[in-house]
């Protein structure tokens, strides 16, 4: 942490509070479409805080754990859209989708925790392809999922007659949509990064820890090695579902496509390219790898123009391209990530200096 | 019965593809524990640098057998060079990085390599020029393609010759030991960097070997064809247990077959309920019933907790 | 220590195991009594750490039974172990090493408390005031084992000395009725050695009862108040070290040697 700049003093919280507070008006001159990029921003934050837990504190490698999100997803699709004429109130759907991303997360961790990490790896991975399969292919003979076309005219988040949808006047202020879900979001988004907080020196979190850095020595001082994986199994893949239900709501619109590997991978990166383990850095993960493709997006074209006069190369692929050569160039000369806490930071500079030796 | 043998035939041929790509993530696993993601995307530039090369020599009117040829040897040293060129800028500079952060490079690259393809080769499927006469077979009811029996033929006499350069060259050995204990192999005089971009070298031949396969099997080839591809070999070299490469081999094979099978019979098994486009999830359901058992994937080492 | 209690801490019988062909154990059985430091020496590869990992369940015994304070030991699992009272250190030291000294010592402590993700989360009193008792034992026990002022390093930096007595403070936080060390003077000079042979005195003397596993036979002897001596995988003598010191078979198998 900086000395000038504490974040827990009354000062910091007051500013960040601002900051947190104004950021969708700054947004909004720029159009709504910037507000909806803070709330994708927001939601990649909860979501990779959530698989923080699995992979930063239970060094857990978890490719799949956009299943969870999806389920999250799908549970509010399917229970609050035309689709089967379902439109259960929020406080009823969220905790079944945060519920049955919970037991799936169980289902599929308690064969495979015991795998070493790789291996559980690429079980993450696949399990993940069989949701997305699945959602992409239960359209018939019984049309659960409505098959690749998704589901649509999903209900919003709403709390009794206030919906996040739409625009609402408050305090002589006009509130768009997306600026309504960007507070709601920021608001889960605090809660997870206390709940991380608290988890990590607590002794569960200690637990999880512990089991990353040497599992056999955690078992000998008498931690349920397996139970406690699947805990941070459990809780990751709830968290996922929560994030999963905003979606849907946000969007008013899933399918099968939003859910693919290539996300699961995007919230991976979040995560180590930011700083696994610490918040902090895991926060600037997620704002930095969903911001910056859409910054690219909207940078790339109007850039070649006025370089070339013309279109010389594909906007989409450049951006990407240039997405994946960040990747690459962080991890080149930032390998523990953006921010990482400042006991892996120690770490790695040992590291390097016995390769050197 | 014909259809069970029809399935095993596709089978084996889509899990000869499988194994050969199968081979450069395990070799490349078992040297150095990465799982080089970024694979698939040299299968993928493998099949398109084939599709340039042989499509315009036959649009000069050269042979289709030279063309091919020439299209698959171009395509070959292209992936050995890609595949060095990957090792040598963003995996060695990692060596001593956390575990995670290669992988995170490993994905990069695949970005970056199929972006560059769709620039280099367009959003558009392309069509694969006709290499192999199409020739068609019968046997006991099934049919089988002359281009099937070049996948199967090719790819076993390949990894035949795979198998003799680890167990009967120096470079073989240095390769075993490496996978074994790097850091006694170096102390042997074992030059570790050689050892790891061999690794890599080869394997991206192999790929593009395979690249150049997929493409004259289904006619088509495509920017993003390498990731799911990738992903199944993958899934294969697991299954066979990763660093083993028999393992890979047979893990391929067995997948193909598992699929096809899979592919073939799925309506009939769930009453119609589940349809054949279901065959993607055989691979992955495999997997985790397998691993369930046998944690270290069908041939691989156990390795048991030490104290 | 209450005079009420039976003698007998833990009794290994007929205990055997095999790897393929080789049998690192074949049945051994001895008695450890409470209050008592109990030696175990033998041999490179005589079966030590393999009885010890038997016991503290990391490997599954062949044959053979534990009985422990009373009631017999299902070797099943580590994490069993720990919560009946077995506590372990590693013959190549194995401690979080990216956590604390206070927090490897805290973890310790996890056997022994109960707070979950719940109360973690919400931050309950009860959790409050669990997790302050937790600091304050591994505070105590860092102090006890003398490294209170290495508390918030890294364990992986500390010193070879500190960090086997960060891993014997880090047994004890789990409340162990028997707190077994697997070879823990190895690699210590003379210094080191004394230093901890008080410090393990001590640990006996405030009532925990004691399993060393030892090559070094001076420190075992001048130590223990029984000694087991095991060879190629059998046990060759239990009994007081001036008796197990005169032993012809023991001279051959080790001493001798």
């Amino acid at each position: 942490m900086n000395k000038w700049f504490n974040p827990r003093s009354a000062f910091g919280v007051t500013l960040i509070a601002v900051a947190l507070l104004g950021l969708p008006f700054v947004a909004a001159m720029g159009g709504q479409a910037w507000v909806r990029i803070l709330d994708f921003a927001i939601l990649y934050v909860f979501l990779a805080l959530g698989l923080n837990i699995v992979v930063g504190y239970a060094g857990l490698l978890d490719l799949g754990y956009i299943a969870f999100y999806a389920v999250g997803a799908y549970t509010w699709a399917l229970l609050a859209s035309p689709h089967f004429g379902l439109h259960l109130p929020i406080w009823v759907i969220l905790p079944i989708g945060a519920a049955l991303a919970c037991i799936a997360g169980v289902l599929l961790g308690s064969p495979t925790l015991k795998l070493r990490g790789d291996y559980l790896a690429i079980v993450t991975l696949g399990f993940g392809e069989i949701v997305r399969i699945f959602m992409n292919n239960l359209n018939a003979p019984v049309n659960i999922t409505n098959g690749p076309q998704g589901i649509t005219l999903i209900d919003p988040v709403a709390f009794g007659d206030f919906k996040f949808s739409g625009n609402t006047q408050l305090f002589g202020l006009t509130l768009s949509g997306p600026m309504k879900y960007y507070y709601l979001l920021v608001a889960l988004a605090i809660l997870v990064v206390i709940i991380n907080l608290r988890l990590q020196n607590s002794r569960i979190g200690r637990a999880w820890q512990a089991i990353r850095e040497d599992e056999i020595a955690a078992k000998a001082v008498g931690i349920n090695t397996r139970n406690i994986k699947l805990l941070a199994f459990a809780m990751g893949a709830s968290f996922g579902g929560i994030a999963g239900g905003v979606f849907a709501a946000m969007q008013g619109f899933v399918s099968p496509e939003s859910f693919s590997l290539m996300e699961s991978i995007m919230i991976l990166a979040m995560v180590v390219l930011g700083g696994m383990g610490h918040i902090p850095g895991v926060i600037l993960g997620a704002v930095l790898l969903s911001i910056l493709p859409e910054a690219l997006r909207y940078g790339v074209g109007p850039i070649q123009m006025a370089l070339f006069g013309k279109m010389m190369v594909d906007p989409e692929s450049l951006r990407m391209l240039v997405f994946g050569l960040a990747l690459v160039l962080v991890m080149r000369f930032k390998p523990a990530g953006l921010w990482p806490s400042p006991e892996r930071k120690r770490e790695l500079g040992e590291k390097q200096a016995e390769g050197k030796a | 019965m014909d259809i069970f043998l029809q399935q095993i035939i596709n089978g084996l041929v889509q899990g000869s593809i499988y194994a050969l790509v199968a081979l450069g993530y395990t070799m490349v696993y078992g040297i150095m524990g990465l799982i080089n993601f970024a694979h698939g995307e040299v299968v993928m530039i493998g099949t398109l640098v084939t599709i340039t090369v042989a499509g315009s020599l036959i649009n000069a009117g050269m042979p289709v057998l030279f063309a091919g040829l020439a299209g698959l040897g171009v395509s070959v040293l292209i992936c050995m060079a890609l595949g060095w060129g990957l090792e040598r800028i963003a995996y060695r500079p990692l060596r001593n990085a956390p575990r995670l952060t290669p992988l995170i490079t490993a994905i990069g690259m695949s970005i970056v390599l199929q972006n560059l393809a769709m620039m280099i080769w367009g959003r558009n499927y392309l069509t694969f020029p006709p290499l192999l006469p199409k020739i068609n077979f019968e046997l006991a009811g099934a049919h089988f393609t002359a281009i099937q029996v070049f996948i199967v033929v090719v790819s076993g006499a390949t990894m035949a010759g795979l198998l003799a350069l680890i167990y009967r060259t120096k470079l073989g050995m240095a390769m075993r030991a490496t996978a074994q204990n790097p850091a006694v192999a170096s102390l042997m005089g074992v030059n570790i960097n050689r050892v790891i971009a061999a690794a890599f070298v080869i394997g991206s031949a192999l790929g593009a070997l395979a690249g150049v396969m997929v493409g004259t099997y289904y006619e088509i080839a495509h920017y993003q064809m390498g990731f799911m591809l990738g992903l199944k070999a993958f899934t294969a070299a697991v299954l066979g247990g990763i660093g083993n490469l028999a393992g890979a081999m047979l893990g391929g094979v067995l997948l193909g077959i598992i699929e096809a099978l899979g592919a073939g019979y799925i309506g009939d098994l769930t009453g119609g309920f589940l349809g054949s486009h279901y065959q993607d999830i055989f691979a992955f359901i495999v997997l985790i019933v397998v691993l369930m058992f046998k944690p270290s994937g069908l041939f691989g080492e156990k390795t048991g907790d030490r104290a | 220590m209450s005079t009420n209690l039976p003698s007998t801490l833990l009794e290994a019988k007929a205990v055997a195991k095999h790897f393929g062909g080789v049998k690192a154990l074949r049945d051994v059985s001895l008695t450890i009594r409470r209050g008592e430091i109990y030696g175990l020496i033998g041999p490179n590869g005589a079966g030590k750490t393999t009885f010890f990992n038997c016991m503290t369940g990391l490997y599954v015994p062949d044959g053979g039974a534990f009985t422990f304070d009373g009631a017999p030991l299902v070797a099943d699992a580590p994490q069993h172990a720990a919560a009946r009272g077995i506590a372990r250190t590693f013959q190549n030291i194995r401690l979080f090493g990216n956590m604390t000294a206070l927090e490897n010592v805290m973890v310790g402590r996890h056997v022994r408390t109960r707070a979950g993700v719940i109360g973690a989360m919400l931050n309950t009193s009860a959790t409050r005031a669990e997790e302050a008792a937790i600091r304050q034992r591994a505070i105590d026990l860092l102090h006890y084992v003398r490294i209170e002022d290495r508390a918030d390093d890294l364990a992986k930096n500390l010193s070879y000395g500190d960090q086997r007595r960060l891993e014997i403070a880090r047994a004890l936080a789990t409340e162990p009725k028997l707190l077994c060390l697997d070879e823990p003077a190895a690699g210590m000079n003379a210094t080191e050695t004394e230093e901890l042979r008080e410090l393990i005195e001590g640990i006996r003397h405030d009532g925990t009862t004691i399993l060393l596993i030892e090559h070094d036979v001076k420190l075992v002897m001048g130590l223990c108040d029984r000694v087991a001596v095991l060879d190629y995988g059998a046990l060759v003598i239990e009994d007081v070290p001036a008796v197990v010191q005169k032993d012809q078979r023991v001279i051959e198998a080790y001493l001798g040697a």
